[in-house]
């Protein structure tokens, strides 16, 4: 093996890596939190909806699901160039990933919902609570609290699989890549060094998580129960 | 059989003729009593004798098929029922306590007066420290449920009923779940909200407990009121099932 | 120019071949990986262990698009040029799967109580007949569910190897596009395809679990 190493030559490049960095974390916390109220608001309906609801939500989860995020961006990103509206491939980038995450995080919270007990919602209805109300202070929190690591694990691999929206060009981490790439021919290191960037920021997404659930489940900070 | 027992007032909780099935199997058959203001009513009964599901019927948690209810003005069978207007009435304590488990003591207790009495933080936390000493658990303000021995829990439960200012208090076996030494202090708050003048409605296994504080004492057996009476009534049964029924519990 | 007919469906038929071919390397291949990976995971050697995290931690914390190009890349810098393209992505996918099918697995193997052990140890079973008769049998029952969901994983990822040149329904797709522009019409056919694909896994997988759910009450 005669390959010579040479990762000097992305030295100049460092300040387009770390602004790729930074627009993977824009692109991701967006996707985050609005696939967040997008999936709980679906699995709400899912178990308390209509039956038209409850349908919809089952087949919106089942295509999502049984399709790939790459094929999903291309319709999402086609599909509105279709409708004539104009929007940039970052705006078509962050729409497919919320329809993508909605999917999975209705699924895992309805299973947090599932694990609130009934004897709660009782509770909650001879205090007198409205439905709206029930929901909002007495079954979510524990909910989400109960599937917050599995939201964790979904929410890091959203932001790896942000890297697909490098197909339709948008502005992140992976197309910094690519360009840089093909720029300094050094194709190899560039990867390695994207590769251990993105390893730096599943690290950095699951800090964020873990500090934002401390700060919000005052029961496991002051009990000292793992999240 | 039937109740000759009229209340001094006009009754707070009335029921008339109430049926209740669960599918094929009938569990309130024809069930009438009257529980007047400041009165404290037991219903007393073997398991599947259907005082739970009476104590639930009145708080409209079950639906009847036939029959009336009326609590505190609200007519329970009328499916116009105002649910809402009809909690702000009517407090609940349940055996296993139901207190949210994310909520600290004192938040538990401020859930429904800040949302459904639209008091301020401020209001509400200082109405939490009076239900609080009431039942003895101030100092426990800030701790989470699962912190708390079940006897506490319980009595932070029934804090949480009282904090809505009802003019009627349930209590569905609140001791059954509880070894007897916490058992004792649940009861000594119950028996202080008696006297204080709370009309209450208590489904309980705790005979002396009926016998001593319960102004009425009502006897269930198979879905129907078998036998009402004063506490005395369960030093002389009238009837050979309420006797075998007190010869087992004592 | 000619619309989307009948001859592109048959391309992406024969293309669909090919998405389910490198599913079955990237599952046969990241399956053997896998399992040893899952094996050094729970291994008594604390060095084996923690290189088995490293590598899984590795593995979960890149995105499946930067292994492909590493691989990729990574081939020719080893000195061998003109690899084909499925050797490319079915090394790819091949790290990917490996890395989560031996972090399942791993949770099967663990989830075996503890007291198994214990009894296999009593019996003066040797380490590797106490894995082999007692633990992996019980884990199998209960990571059948979760490796065939898995499976769903790999088949949608293969959509990845298109970056790397390879022909597979979504690259197929591409080409098509490239030729005659119904974006939509073609990703929507595209899409149906991998659901045929994946639903009937993902619906086998669900059962997997009622019965295993079923069983163990």
């Amino acid at each position: 093996m005669s390959y010579q190493f040479d990762f000097a030559a992305l030295l100049p490049y460092w300040p387009e890596f770390a602004m790729g960095m930074w627009l993977t974390l824009q692109l991701s916390a967006v996707a985050t939190v609005l696939g967040f109220v997008v999936g709980t608001l679906c699995a709400i309906g899912r178990a308390d909806g209509p039956p038209a609801v409850k349908w919809a939500v089952a087949a919106y989860v089942e295509i999502i699901r049984n399709t790939p995020l790459l094929v999903q961006i291309f319709l999402v990103y086609f599909g509105i160039a279709t409708l004539g509206v104009h929007v940039s491939a970052n705006m078509a980038a962050v729409a497919a990933l919320v329809v993508n995450v909605g999917a999975y995080t209705s699924e895992i919270v309805r299973a947090g919902l599932e694990s609130v007990h009934k004897a709660q919602l009782e509770a909650a209805d001879c205090l007198g609570l409205s439905r709206a109300q029930t929901y909002w202070h007495v079954i979510l929190r524990p909910a989400v609290e109960r599937v917050y690591p599995a939201l964790t694990s979904q929410y890091v691999l959203l932001m790896l699989a942000s890297s697909i929206t490098s197909q339709i060009s948008a502005e992140e981490l992976t197309a910094v890549a690519n360009r840089v790439q093909s720029d300094t021919f050094r194709s190899f290191e560039t990867y390695i060094v994207v590769g251990l960037l993105y390893l730096l920021l599943s690290f950095v997404v699951r800090v964020a998580f873990w500090l934002f659930g401390m700060g919000v489940f005052a029961r496991r900070r002051k009990l000292g129960t793992a999240l | 059989m039937s109740s000759t027992l009229s209340s001094p007032l006009s009754p707070v909780v009335s029921l008339s003729n109430v049926h209740k099935s669960f599918g094929a199997l009938k569990v309130l058959d024809g069930v009438s009593f009257d529980v007047g203001v400041g009165e404290v009513a037991a219903i007393i009964g073997q398991s599947g004798s259907g005082k739970s599901t009476a104590l639930r019927c009145i708080n409209a948690l079950e639906t009847i098929q036939q029959g009336t209810i009326q609590v505190c003005g609200h007519a329970i069978h009328d499916p116009a029922l105002d649910r809402r207007a009809l909690r702000r009435d009517v407090g609940i304590v349940f055996q296993s306590y139901n207190l949210f488990p994310h909520l600290t003591v004192e938040q538990n207790i401020m859930l429904a007066p800040t949302c459904v009495k639209a008091l301020s933080k401020g209001e509400a936390r200082d109405l939490a420290r009076e239900v609080l000493s009431h039942v003895g658990l101030e100092a426990k303000a800030d701790q989470y449920p699962e912190q708390l021995s079940g006897g506490q829990q319980q009595r932070v439960a029934i804090a949480r009923s009282l904090a809505m200012r009802p003019k009627l208090m349930l209590f569905d076996e609140v001791t059954s779940a509880l070894d007897p030494q916490l058992t004792g202090e649940v009861l000594k708050v119950m028996e202080t909200l008696a006297r204080e003048g709370m009309t209450m409605i208590l489904v309980t296994h705790e005979m002396a407990f009926a016998r001593k504080v319960a102004s009425k004492v009502v006897y269930m057996h198979q879905g129907r009121v078998w036998e009402t009476g004063t506490g005395a009534m369960l030093d002389d049964p009238q009837t050979p099932e309420l006797r075998a029924f007190i010869g087992n519990g004592l | 120019m000619q619309s989307f007919g009948l001859i592109h469906v048959e391309f992406l038929a024969w293309a669909a071949l090919w998405t389910v071919g490198l599913s079955l390397i990237a599952f046969v291949g990241g399956g053997l990986l896998g399992f040893a990976v899952a094996l050094a995971r729970v291994s008594g050697s604390l060095a084996v262990r923690a290189a088995a995290i490293v590598y899984i931690q590795i593995v979960q914390g890149t995105p499946l698009l930067i292994l492909l190009f590493l691989i990729y890349f990574g081939v020719a810098v080893a000195g061998f040029s003109g690899v084909p393209a499925i050797l490319a992505a079915g090394a790819g996918l091949t790290v990917y799967s490996s890395g989560f099918l031996a972090e399942i697995w791993r949770g099967c193997i663990q989830s075996v109580p503890k007291t198994q052990w214990e009894a296999a140890e009593c019996l003066a079973l040797t380490r590797w007949q106490r894995m082999t008769r007692v633990i992996l049998p019980q884990a199998l029952r209960m990571a059948t569910a979760p490796t065939v969901g898995f499976l769903v994983q790999i088949v949608k990822n293969t959509s990845l190897a298109s970056v790397v040149g390879f022909v597979e329904l979504s690259q197929a797709g591409k080409l098509i596009n490239n030729s005659i522009f119904e974006p939509f019409t073609i990703f929507v056919t595209v899409a149906l395809f991998y659901f045929a694909l994946c639903f009937p896994l993902s619906t086998w997988s669900r059962s997997l679990e009622r019965k295993l759910n079923v069983s163990r009450r």
